[in-house]
């Protein structure tokens, strides 16, 4: 090839003779277009952080002042714990859901189907103002006798308060996610896996919780963890409920004082130093439910 | 027949089984004894890993039944009766059952001694430390001791299905059914799984073996059973069926594998 710069043919340096390889020198081959882009992308690069640094639109000094800010803590703080009721609910009832649609019994997995259906069917944010709107269509929630007479009657008004709203939305949108991953990771396990349990007589739960669980998480958590983050940015959708999250705070921020773009990126450092948290988080589960495995 | 006075401790009886359209077992009968070896030969499609299933109900049987140590498999009798044994209670009767199956399937995430403690402790509620110390025994016996902390993959084909071998052994089961034990070993692997199953023959384990490896027939079965097409063509001592046998099919598919 004529980009590459061996060394032309016929030069004077002596020859070894005959096919003594050994004693040859070895040009490795040169890539110059890969140099041309590497340079072209360092000067956007830099392009990039100059502005970040120097264009004075970013008001940094506004930006410090308020990432650390109480009002902006407590919204981190609220923001995470959407985020881990929801997870945690959302795949409780997932692999409920799961095991519903492996059953079987073919009523299960039909209501289980439906549900994935439908809630996969209807965007969160539809979904979440439903739920915030709940005592509309109820007014009052009973525990008791399915049909008959109730022992515990709640006022839905007072019981499904915006936060509660929230994580059930939440939650509820997330199991219909949570049950196809945790499917998905339980069909990727080998069946001979579930028939040697079988044959040894393990309990039926114990063959799902020691054998065929740790073996799926394997396939489960990188869907998983996708879902987590996903839902963590997600709950700024909740701040159409006029709830205190990290976004809703924001906007609320910049409604009064006009800073707009340095409360967005408080906003986004946020979002991103805790999406890197549970990044690593993933890394080490992954790294523990690996135990046995070749790769 | 060698111990001819012995308790028949696997009894199958017309037992029949299809898949969809396609009838696998029709009308098996067999009876093995305490302390037999047994070992089921034939061409693949035959039904003989099928009628191995049946024995600790893995399969479910259409038509006959099947008992082992004299407890019928997956049915209870009350009076004139039959009544279908919950899930839990097959479980039970299997632990009475070893199973080793043709790919091992060790529980690739457990290290080997896991493996075997598994199923003692969480099926017999037998004590963990207990089980853990005759555990590290049944690994001496097949040659695996420095295995213990092993993970599955780690080890060759022959030596998993030795730690199968034993984790099977672990329930101290009646009877170990065999399922095609060598057919997914490298040649050189095959001798060393042989030597554990003809050390358990030895010491009078009651076994039933689905193999290709007529040798092994030869030196350590009691009986031979030849099937085809779902059906006991011939069963007898080695000598009779592998050396005279009766029926134009066995002696078609001896002269093949042979």
């Amino acid at each position: 090839m004529s980009l590459t710069s061996d060394p032309p043919v016929g030069t004077k340096e002596p020859a070894p003779p005959g096919d003594d390889y050994a004693a040859l020198k070895v040009v490795p081959v040169r890539h110059p277009w890969r140099w041309v882009a590497i340079t072209a992308t360092a000067v956007v690069l830099a392009q990039f952080i100059h502005g970040l640094a120097t264009n004075p639109g970013w008001e940094w000094g506004v930006f410090a002042e308020f990432f650390t800010a109480d009002v902006i803590l407590e919204a981190v703080w609220t923001t995470l714990q959407l985020t881990v009721y929801g997870t945690a609910l959302g795949f409780a009832l997932g692999i409920v859901l799961a095991f519903m649609r492996l059953s079987k019994s073919r009523f299960l997995t039909t209501v289980a189907f439906g549900y994935i259906w439908a809630f996969r069917s209807i965007p969160l944010i539809v979904q979440l103002l439903f739920w915030f709107n709940l005592a509309y269509l109820y007014e009052e929630l009973r525990f008791g006798i399915p049909f008959g007479p109730g022992f515990l009657s709640f006022d839905t008004m007072g019981l499904v308060g915006a936060m509660s709203a929230a994580v059930l939305g939440l939650a509820l949108h997330q199991a219909a996610y949570a049950a196809e991953i945790v499917r998905g990771g339980v069909l990727a396990v080998d069946g001979g896996q579930l028939e040697a349990a079988a044959a040894l007589g393990i309990p039926r739960l114990r063959q799902i919780r020691r054998i065929v669980l740790p073996q799926a998480m394997r396939s489960i958590l990188p869907n998983a963890a996708n879902e987590v983050i996903s839902l963590f940015k997600g709950t700024s959708i909740v701040s159409v409920m006029a709830i205190g999250e990290l976004f809703y705070q924001v906007q609320v921020i910049y409604g009064r004082n006009g800073r707009v773009v340095p409360l967005l990126m408080v906003a986004t450092a946020w979002y991103i130093l805790l999406t890197t948290v549970l990044s690593v988080l993933q890394h080490y589960v992954e790294r523990y439910f690996a135990k046995g495995s070749a790769r | 027949m060698s111990k001819p006075a012995a308790p028949v401790m696997v009894d199958i009886r017309a037992v029949h089984k299809s898949f969809g359209a396609l009838e696998v077992l029709k009308g098996v009968d067999l009876e093995v004894r305490a302390g037999e070896v047994t070992v089921i030969l034939g061409p693949s499609g035959s039904g003989k890993s099928t009628l191995l299933r049946t024995i600790n109900h893995l399969e479910k049987v259409d038509q006959g039944w099947i008992s082992v140590d004299g407890s019928l498999i997956g049915y209870r009798r009350s009076g004139s009766r039959l009544y279908e044994l919950r899930e839990r209670d097959i479980l039970r009767q299997r632990t009475r059952i070893g199973f080793v199956f043709q790919n091992f399937n060790l529980f690739p995430h457990l290290t080997v001694l896991e493996n075997i403690v598994e199923a003692p402790v969480s099926a017999l509620k037998r004590p963990r430390r207990e089980v853990t110390a005759a555990a590290r025994g049944l690994l001496d016996r097949v040659g695996l001791a420095d295995k213990a902390d092993s993970y599955p993959r780690q080890l060759s084909g022959g030596q998993q299905q030795r730690v199968a071998i034993a984790r099977a052994l672990a329930l101290e089961p009646g009877v170990l059914l065999f399922d095609e034990p060598t057919s997914a070993l490298d040649p050189e692997l095959v001798g060393e799984v042989l030597d554990v199953i003809k050390d358990l023959a030895h010491q009078g384990t009651t076994m039933i073996v689905v193999t290709h490896e007529i040798g092994f027939a030869r030196e350590v079965a009691d009986t031979v059973v030849f099937m085809d097409d779902g059906r006991v063509v011939e069963r007898g001592s080695p000598g009779d069926v592998l050396d005279a046998p009766r029926h134009e099919r066995t002696r078609a598919f001896l002269s093949k594998v042979l």
